[in-house]
């Protein structure tokens, strides 16, 4: 029982594997086994991507010790920026480069007034979340620029890349980052930061980490993906939306915390972010298929994300409760 | 006379109008073990922040074996060789012990610019080596640090400050908030530091902890130091009458 606590409390992204696993058997009977038909897995699968990076983004940032709300808001201004560059004559590739540049940027403005002035990220990301909902309207003139079909290689991102056209190139993007985002943070010496950072600021200052910095980097990482997961949905459906990603900010975060990664920092594995975001989408799509009145899908997730909380709360307080335990 | 290990000359600090310290010129002889007492605001904690790179003093030197030393930050500190444990011991419990003991100073199987990935296997090698080497016997270097008790999770510290091979080791309040045996725990790890040769400072406002393995006694009061006496020509009392 001991050990099975300390894994639980060591693994927090088990407990929702589990649910993931019970859930797509519960909805695959509900629905009469059409949720897990070749059609809609590629729905699915279509979406996952977009919520998915958007998710790793903001569990780095909170294993971290920081919040980012406005990774919505920069899911819509990247491809707008884009897809402006683009219609005004700036190649593709440069587009993307400087849409992603745009992000970075604004991610650093996050971190360094949150770290600067010494306030909530909570609330410079509030600001953020404005005030780049407000850039993409005033980016796009009020009137969505048009890309036709065609003229920007969107296939690199979202072509399907099996003959069955199951799996797009979105997919590939998606994991390729992922695991490079969870190599970042389980293999290296910046991974090994952030933990120490979100864990235990004093600690981390007193070993001479540069915990100011680091927390800068990984909002600067946390927008880029954001923006990088906004173009993807841009390309797939060819259009750029000024109210693309809204509510996404929140849905990153619950998928974080359904993962298993704490709202204090230090706890969290990218793998949790990925199996929360899926549930998200699981329950989504589920519901949909199942039938069930998809007004219940906030509910559903909000039910969860407490649920997920409550949990993980209850874990680390019996894992304390053990150590007093071994210390008799 | 041996030129000290470290020394400070007229060091002063004044933290928003308040004057924190008023002129501390301290030398301390290598291999000394000197127990740092005063009542809270005396300036102890003010003056290790300031040898540790947490503080930057506002006025006077600091010299590391004779020579003047700017330390800017911890890592400046560090580097000299100066290694500070503080009360809450400066580890993230949620990590393991293999990577708090390399917190900050991770071996890289290879890096570029800095950055790199983490040599895993010699990190474990070398924290249960630094471990058993202060007579800490933990079972596995993957334990998380907050599995571990005060006492070990000190042990824990101090290994790793001698891994780092520390010359001057400062430990602040190292036995606050733990019981009598983790303690005794802890003032022999103290103890174990001036065997191997490193120069130690132990802070506490507990007399007891500090005569129980110092054998010079430094007491603040009000920014200064009140008195300095090897621990053989003074007593409890008389430190405590100076407080």
């Amino acid at each position: 029982m001991k050990r099975l606590f300390k894994l639980a409390l060591q693994k927090p992204e088990l407990a929702s594997t589990l649910l993931l696993v019970l859930l797509i058997v519960f909805f695959q009977i509900l629905s009469g086994a059409v949720f897990l038909s070749i059609d809609n897995v590629r729905g699915v699968m279509g979406l996952l991507p977009e919520t998915a990076l958007v998710a790793v983004g903001v569990t780095l940032l909170m294993i971290c010790g920081e919040f980012d709300l406005s990774v919505g808001s920069v899911f819509a201004l990247m491809p707008m920026t884009m897809a402006v560059l683009v219609v005004a004559g700036v190649p593709f590739w440069l587009a993307i480069l400087l849409g992603l540049a745009l992000c970075a940027f604004i991610g650093f403005i996050n971190g360094w007034i949150t770290i600067k002035f010494d306030i909530p990220s909570f609330i410079t990301t509030l600001g953020m979340m404005f005030m780049a909902r407000s850039m993409t309207v005033v980016v796009s003139g009020g009137f969505p620029p048009r890309i036709k079909p065609g003229q920007v290689p969107s296939w690199i991102f979202t072509g399907f890349v099996d003959d069955g056209g199951l799996i797009r190139a979105s997919v590939i993007w998606f994991v390729a980052i992922a695991v490079l985002i969870g190599l970042l943070l389980a293999k290296t010496n910046f991974g090994n930061w952030v933990r120490a950072t979100g864990g235990f600021l004093p600690a981390a200052a007193a070993m001479g980490i540069p915990s100011g910095k680091v927390k800068i980097a990984c909002f600067m990482i946390c927008s880029v993906l954001a923006g990088f997961a906004g173009m993807i949905q841009s390309l797939r459906l060819n259009s750029f939306l000024p109210a693309l990603g809204e509510g996404m900010e929140l849905q990153a975060v619950a998928a974080a915390v359904i993962g298993g990664t704490s709202l204090m920092g230090g706890i969290g594995s990218i793998i949790g972010g990925l199996i929360g975001a899926t549930l998200i989408r699981v329950i989504d799509n589920g519901m949909v298929m199942s039938q069930i009145d998809s007004n219940w899908f906030k509910f559903a997730i909000g039910a969860l994300t407490i649920f997920a909380v409550v949990g993980n709360a209850w874990l680390r307080r019996r894992g304390r409760a053990m150590q007093v335990e071994t210390d008799k | 006379m041996n030129t000290p290990i470290i020394e400070t000359r007229n060091l002063h600090k004044w933290y928003s109008g308040v004057h924190a310290l008023k002129g501390v010129s301290l030398k301390i002889e290598k291999g000394q073990a000197l127990g740092l007492v005063g009542d809270n605001g005396a300036g102890k904690s003010t003056l290790i922040n300031i040898l540790s790179g947490l503080h930057r003093q506002d006025e006077g030197e600091i010299l590391l074996e004779g020579q003047e030393v700017d330390i800017r930050n911890p890592k400046d500190s560090m580097r000299l060789g100066i290694e500070t444990i503080y009360q809450y011991n400066s580890m993230v419990p949620l990590m393991t012990i293999s990577r708090n003991v390399f917190i900050g100073r991770e071996p890289l199987k290879w890096s570029i610019g800095g950055f790199g990935i983490l040599d895993e296997q010699k990190m474990r090698e070398d924290s249960v080596k630094a471990i058993a080497d202060v007579d800490l016997h933990l079972r596995s270097p993957d334990a998380l640090v907050g599995e571990l008790s005060g006492g070990q999770r000190q042990g824990v510290a101090i290994a790793r400050a001698m891994h780092f091979k520390s010359k001057v080791m400062i430990l602040d309040e190292p036995t606050n908030h733990l019981s009598v045996k983790e303690t005794a725990k802890v003032i022999g790890f103290v103890k174990g530091l001036k065997e191997q040769g490193v120069t130690s400072v132990f802070i506490s406002h507990n007399m007891h902890h500090v005569f129980a393995c110092c054998d010079r006694i430094v007491a603040m009061a009000l920014g200064q130091i009140v008195l300095d006496k090897p621990v053989s020509e003074t007593s409890i009392e008389e430190v405590s009458e100076k407080l």
